[in-house]
């Protein structure tokens, strides 16, 4: 259906005051860039979750990294917006203009050569993502292994989706009508990774893409399912997302990490919400090779952990524009594009 | 001779000679450069434009130019959109030790015909090498002068509620070529750089049209970062239509895996023009006959306000178009 259809069919049938949570970067980036929440009725309210793994990055593990590289000489690769979020102490792009060895790699395979061409030197890897790099990570570490590579070592800063949808759902402090669930990591875990959350909470989800017509056809059939008063767990992205998701992924993943313990911007530390290496790939396990404890400072002004629970609007922070812009960012919402903050700051959001 | 170039091509010595007048001379002769004095020597009538550029893009090959032609057309470039018809240039040439001498005699060829099809003489230059690891193969600095025709200049035209925007093609072209190629990803033909002159299109629409109030070339910063400092330096608001912007698949596609809006990608054969309403077929009309103008478009429209650029999306909804607040990928002109 063309856009300006759909907008005319939701505002048909949407009467109930309703506030819906996205959980994907993409998702909120999208909203913003096309101005969705301008469109929508009064009464239909958008809320941006933790769905962008570089603003759910904890100063801890920032720290850490620093830490690492300044006492162990070690290089690290990385992926690009990873490099401005700041720790306690500073970015890895502060280290870098520091004179430490930081690269930034598009594709996790391009560490391995890294790795090849500087024998002598040891580097660090640093997984970051939800579900759907994680695959990409867990290979990249089948390969190492196989190909017998002993200067590189890996740092999983991996989460998973599902564990911090149901902290936020736990948490309470918003309430949250109906869910707007992300098309990428369904492509991973498919429509099945959602049925625990969607059993014990019985909120409408509808997995959507990405175009803007896909977003308010999703919305649409959120809307229409509230309205109706029958919560539903919905596939609205079938051109991608399948029942049982990309099983070849999921086995790659889970031969390299198993569930572990993830400390999320936040949310604090969650149980099961992260992804750490199996007992079979400690040889690359950085926190097993290297424990050391790093004592954070979290920098009070910055409301980063607030926005990503969508209980407070960007605007609404002290830093917000004054102090804290993507150029200068002071928390990891302002950094990547797909944070809340910067989406914010770029479309002139409300 | 030796197939690289060393430190001693750059001292001063016999090797330098030997490279400026065995190599250099060699391709941009004329009757002003062949005099190899200290200073270029010509007369110049009329209202002069003035204007220079560096050229530090990696790689120096790229789909569809190099850094040679670019040095040659951005500058004769940032002349053309000020109606200046380009006639001398400059070069200077910093050179990483170790260059081959095939690679650089393909710059070399590659300049003379830019230059030659731009009508433009290099009149001076200068070379200088730096030691391995102290540049990255090969940077060059242009400069060019140009003659403005009185009624071509339009500067003191003034920029009103209602004027149009038109960008002759599809935007972001260069930018996005040179990413993908960076990143070493294998594409095909249709891939590359929009890298062309604009001084045959620029100057005899200036000529058939009074109406041209603002022309710039979108180089860093795209077509979103030209009309941030087209909306703040004359305290006007502009809106953009999405939907009018015209941009090739390819770079559709590539722009989306990159994460990167082409709005803010780099041109290099693009015009940015305001223009007033009433002139509006009568530039079209003359821009869409012209190679570099078959895709032209209208793309937005001038209103009264305080310096700010809206996008109008293609969902009706309203948003501003801010300029880039993140580094793309540097070193890409």
């Amino acid at each position: 259906m063309e856009a300006k259809a759909l907008i005319e069919s939701i505002r048909k049938i949407s009467k109930k005051e309703v506030n819906l949570m996205e959980f994907c970067g993409t998702h909120t980036h999208e909203i913003f860039r096309y101005g969705i929440r301008q469109i929508l009725p009064e009464n239909i309210h958008l809320l941006s979750g933790p769905g962008c793994p570089v603003c759910v990055t904890s100063e801890e593990d920032i720290d850490y990294i620093i830490a690492l590289s300044e006492n162990y000489d070690l290089g690290v690769i990385t992926f690009g917006d990873l490099v401005n979020v700041p720790g306690s102490k500073g970015s890895l792009n502060y280290l870098r203009l520091k004179g430490k060895e930081v690269r930034i790699v598009y594709s996790p395979l391009e560490a391995i050569n890294i790795a090849k061409e500087n024998e002598h030197k040891k580097y660090l890897l640093i997984g970051i993502g939800f579900e759907t790099t994680a695959p990409n990570l867990a290979y990249t570490l089948i390969r190492a292994k196989e190909e017998n590579i002993k200067n590189l070592l890996f740092l999983s800063l991996h989460k998973l989706t599902p564990p911090a949808m149901k902290a936020i759902l736990d948490m309470g402090e918003v309430k949250i009508d109906g869910i707007i669930g992300p098309g990428h990591v369904s492509t991973i875990i498919g429509r099945e990774g959602w049925k625990e959350i969607f059993d014990e909470y019985k909120i409408p989800f509808v997995i959507m893409g990405f175009k803007p017509e896909e977003i308010l056809y999703g919305i649409y059939l959120l809307v229409k399912i509230l309205e109706d008063g029958k919560p539903a767990l919905v596939n609205a992205y079938e051109n991608s997302v399948k029942e049982e998701g990309n099983k070849k992924a999921l086995e790659i993943m889970y031969r390299v990490f198993e569930k572990g313990p993830a400390i999320w911007r936040g949310l604090g530390l969650i149980e099961n919400s992260g992804l750490v290496l199996r007992d079979n790939f400690e040889e690359f396990d950085i926190r097993k090779i290297y424990p050391i404890k790093v004592a954070s400072k979290k920098d009070n002004l910055c409301r980063c952990g607030e926005v990503l629970r969508g209980v407070l609007k960007p605007t609404e922070c002290p830093l917000y524009a004054k102090v804290c812009t993507p150029e200068n960012p002071k928390g990891p919402c302002m950094v990547s594009s797909e944070g809340t903050c910067a989406a914010y700051f770029l479309y002139g959001g409300e | 001779m030796e197939d690289i170039i060393l430190l001693s091509h750059g001292s001063g010595g016999e090797s330098t000679r030997k490279l400026i007048e065995e190599e250099i001379l060699k391709y941009f002769r004329n009757d002003i450069l062949e005099e190899l004095l200290d200073s270029a020597v010509f007369n110049l009538h009329g209202k002069t434009a003035f204007t220079t550029d560096s050229f530090v893009v990696s790689p120096i090959f790229f789909p569809g130019g190099d850094i040679g032609k670019l040095s040659i057309y951005g500058t004769v470039n940032d002349l053309s959109v000020m109606g200046a018809k380009p006639l001398y240039i400059s070069v200077g040439f910093i050179i990483e030790e170790g260059l081959s001498f095939d690679e650089f005699r393909r710059i070399l060829q590659s300049m003379k015909l830019a230059s030659e099809e731009c009508g433009v003489k290099i009149v001076t230059g200068d070379t200088k090498v730096v030691e391995k690891g102290k540049g990255d193969k090969l940077f060059i600095n242009t400069a060019g002068i140009g003659i403005i025709e009185e009624d071509l200049d339009w500067r003191g035209r003034k920029i009103e509620d209602g004027d149009l925007v038109i960008v002759n093609g599809g935007i972001g072209e260069h930018g996005i070529a040179l990413m993908l190629e960076r990143l070493g990803v294998k594409s095909g033909e249709e891939v590359k750089s929009d890298l062309a002159p604009l001084n045959s299109l620029t100057i005899p629409l200036l000529k058939s049209s009074k109406g041209v109030k603002f022309m710039r070339d979108p180089t860093r910063g795209g077509v979103a970062g030209i009309l941030n400092e087209i909306s703040q330096k004359y305290h006007i608001d502009i809106e953009v239509y999405e939907e009018e912007i015209s941009i090739k698949d390819w770079v559709k596609s590539a722009s989306e895996i990159l994460g990167i809006d082409p709005l803010y990608a780099a041109n290099e054969g693009k015009v940015v023009m305001i223009i007033s309403k009433d002139e509006k077929e009568k530039v079209l009309e003359f821009l869409r006959v012209h190679p570099l103008g078959k895709d032209s478009r209208v793309i937005g429209e001038v209103k009264k306000g305080n310096g700010k650029v809206y996008l109008i999306t293609k969902l009706g909804t309203k948003r501003i178009l801010d300029t880039l607040k993140r580094d793309l990928l540097p070193r890409i002109c």
